[in-house]
């Protein structure tokens, strides 16, 4: 009973979101609506037990993407008057999309009706993971040793476009003067200051 | 709780929803009682430090001074800037404060004594944790005015930042205890150091992590002297300038709730949670709770101290200590630890060491003795065999 309320409150808050996220006018809005949506999404994963696969999304997709989205978008000058006109100019490509977009989807629900694709016989049958086997063991069993070169090199591609991205930015433009921290915080006090036994009536030679 | 209320003649599923809601409120309205007193306890701290009194006037010794103070705000009138963006203006404090509360759903209070026992405690706590940023985001856009922008943006970059150290640091502990529960992690404490002692952070490899758990907590909570994202020398009250009434009340309780969870914490990974100090019988006599809430004041007792004598960062060095110093030892620390656990935990004798053909016979029934392993590396441990799933290849 709770877990069907729950589906169905998860399922219908994560549609409902989802299309808020293409409705909305403004950017920021929609970017919210994106994060309710992943919230809910990760409820999903959550009711099938997949604890797992539930906090990664919330911690991966809540936590970091979507905020570094947000931290673009609201630095954006938003005209609405401009998004209006760029709407009435856009108007043929998107009816383009959203013919192809309808296109596929009866095709693939035609496709499907038709009968499932066979795709050659599986080496072994489906994974079945026992309810007493933690989620993040069965992963971690699986991860890291059958398919270890698989994901190591996931883990070598993410490192090859960390490295590609720090490259492209970290450029050293001439114009600007870098602090030295270690000369800062070496810095005493009677570097920067002198006591001076000042007599009375007459200025100070700096 | 759920068998008490299905004595009172409940279903299973009505119960269980009972002691649920139950369980959230007893957890939610002493927390509200206890960020209550510790802001007086903490004026009363930061007043010693510098030779003041403190709240003395409300009620004895001052005590009721954050009521009074909640009453006071309870009764202004909540404005709402005409430029703001109207209901994002009014979640942004809503989202702040429900976030830091449903953190609290996993944290053991005592033996067993916990709301959810799930299986990925510390990552619930690493998920909600990363939420807390939303608040502050919303709620310096919605405000459309340029301090409390720049504050949601320092607020934004800063959490992200030490996120990351935390969450290699949270390996480390995770890697030790063997388990992302909470409860497990505690147990794995129990006369951790020299066979008597409860806590991780006397451990000498765990130490460092330990102290830079500490810090990090204190820059993730923003925290003085982190508290960069409301400086009042540069942007008013950062992402609070706006706020008014309960509005802002909200964003203080949230603040404390979110500093005591950080405490809490503290106390559970690294020293020993609802166990004594000690590992001694007669300890034991005392209830974990109170062991739990005693580590919290400990806990807390430090971050005023800090707050009250530490001069604030500059904001370039706090993205330094993030990012050049605490990422880099504690991605070394995570290589360490694992290090010395495989060496230590994972390692055992050659008669001990069994084989992927040995395994697969000894499914079938058949033992077979030892030999010499050409590479020593290549099998694992008999003693492995017990914990579920790793005979499975």
């Amino acid at each position: 009973m709770i877990q069907v309320i729950s589906f169905y409150l998860f399922a219908s808050i994560l549609i409902a979101s989802a299309a808020m996220v293409i409705f909305a006018r403004n950017p920021v809005h929609s970017v919210l609506w994106l994060i309710v949506a992943f919230f809910n999404a990760a409820g999903l994963m959550v009711l099938i037990g997949a604890e797992f696969i539930a906090m990664l999304l919330v911690i991966v997709y809540v936590g970091a993407v979507a905020v570094l989205f947000l931290f673009v978008v609201m630095m954006l000058d938003i005209d609405f008057a401009e998004l209006r006109a760029g709407f009435i100019k856009n108007v043929p490509l998107g009816l383009l999309l959203a013919v192809v977009l309808v296109a596929e989807l009866i095709l693939g629900v035609g496709a499907y009706r038709a009968g499932a694709v066979k795709l050659g016989i599986p080496e072994v049958g489906p994974a079945t993971v026992s309810s007493s086997v933690p989620n993040i063991e069965a992963i971690g069993n699986l991860l890291y040793s059958k398919y270890i070169f698989l994901f190591e090199s996931a883990g070598l591609i993410l490192l090859v476009a960390m490295v590609g991205a720090i490259v492209l930015t970290h450029r050293r433009s001439h114009g600007t003067k870098g602090q030295n921290i270690n000369s800062q915080n070496m810095r005493r006090p009677q570097d920067a200051t002198r006591n001076v036994n000042q007599p009375v009536g007459q200025g100070v030679e700096l | 709780m759920t068998s008490f209320f299905q004595s009172l003649g409940m279903s299973y599923e009505g119960a269980w929803f009972t002691a649920t809601i139950a369980g959230i409120l007893l957890i939610a309205f002493p927390l509200m009682l206890a960020v209550a007193l510790i802001i007086y306890g903490e004026r009363k701290l930061w007043a010693a430090f510098a030779l003041r009194r403190g709240p003395n006037v409300v009620g004895p010794f001052g005590i009721l001074q954050s009521f009074a103070d909640g009453l006071k705000v309870f009764l202004q009138e909540t404005i709402i800037p005409s430029a703001s963006n109207r209901g994002l203006f009014l979640i942004a404090p809503i989202i702040t404060f429900t976030v830091a509360l449903m953190a609290w759903a996993v944290i053991p209070f005592g033996d067993g004594v916990v709301l959810a026992d799930i299986n990925v405690g510390l990552l619930y706590i690493l998920a909600i944790s990363s939420l807390g940023v939303y608040g502050v985001v919303i709620s310096g856009w919605a405000s459309n005015s340029k301090y409390p922008f720049y504050s949601a943006m320092r607020a934004a970059a800063q959490m992200i930042s030490y996120e990351v150290s935390i969450g290699f640091i949270l390996i480390c502990v995770v890697l030790w205890a063997g388990t992302f529960n909470m409860g497990g992690i505690i147990a794995g404490q129990k006369g951790h150091v020299l066979g008597f002692i409860n806590a991780y952070a006397l451990n000498p490899l765990l130490f460092p992590i330990a102290v830079m758990f500490l810090i990090s907590a204190m820059a993730e909570t923003a925290r003085a002297p982190f508290d960069l994202t409301e400086a009042e020398s540069e942007l008013v009250a950062g992402y609070q300038t706006e706020y008014s009434s309960m509005a802002f009340a909200l964003f203080w309780l949230g603040e404390y709730a979110n500093v005591l969870l950080m405490c809490a914490l503290n106390a559970i990974l690294f020293w020993g949670g609802w166990l004594p100090p000690v590992d001694w019988a007669p300890l034991y006599m005392v209830p974990g709770i109170i062991w739990f809430f005693a580590k919290i004041l400990v806990m807390f007792f430090i971050f005023a101290w800090v707050k009250a004598t530490v001069p604030r960062y500059r904001y370039d060095q706090l993205m330094r200590l993030g990012w050049k110093i605490f990422l880099p030892i504690s991605l070394f620390w995570v290589f360490l630890v694992s290090g010395y656990l495989m060496l230590t935990r994972y390692d055992c004798k050659d008669s001990e060491r069994m084989y992927i053909s040995q395994i697969t016979d000894v499914k079938q029934g058949k033992t077979y003795t030892a030999e010499k392993p050409a590479n020593r590396w290549d099998g694992i441990c008999r003693s492995e065999l017990n914990v579920a799933g790793k005979a499975s290849k």
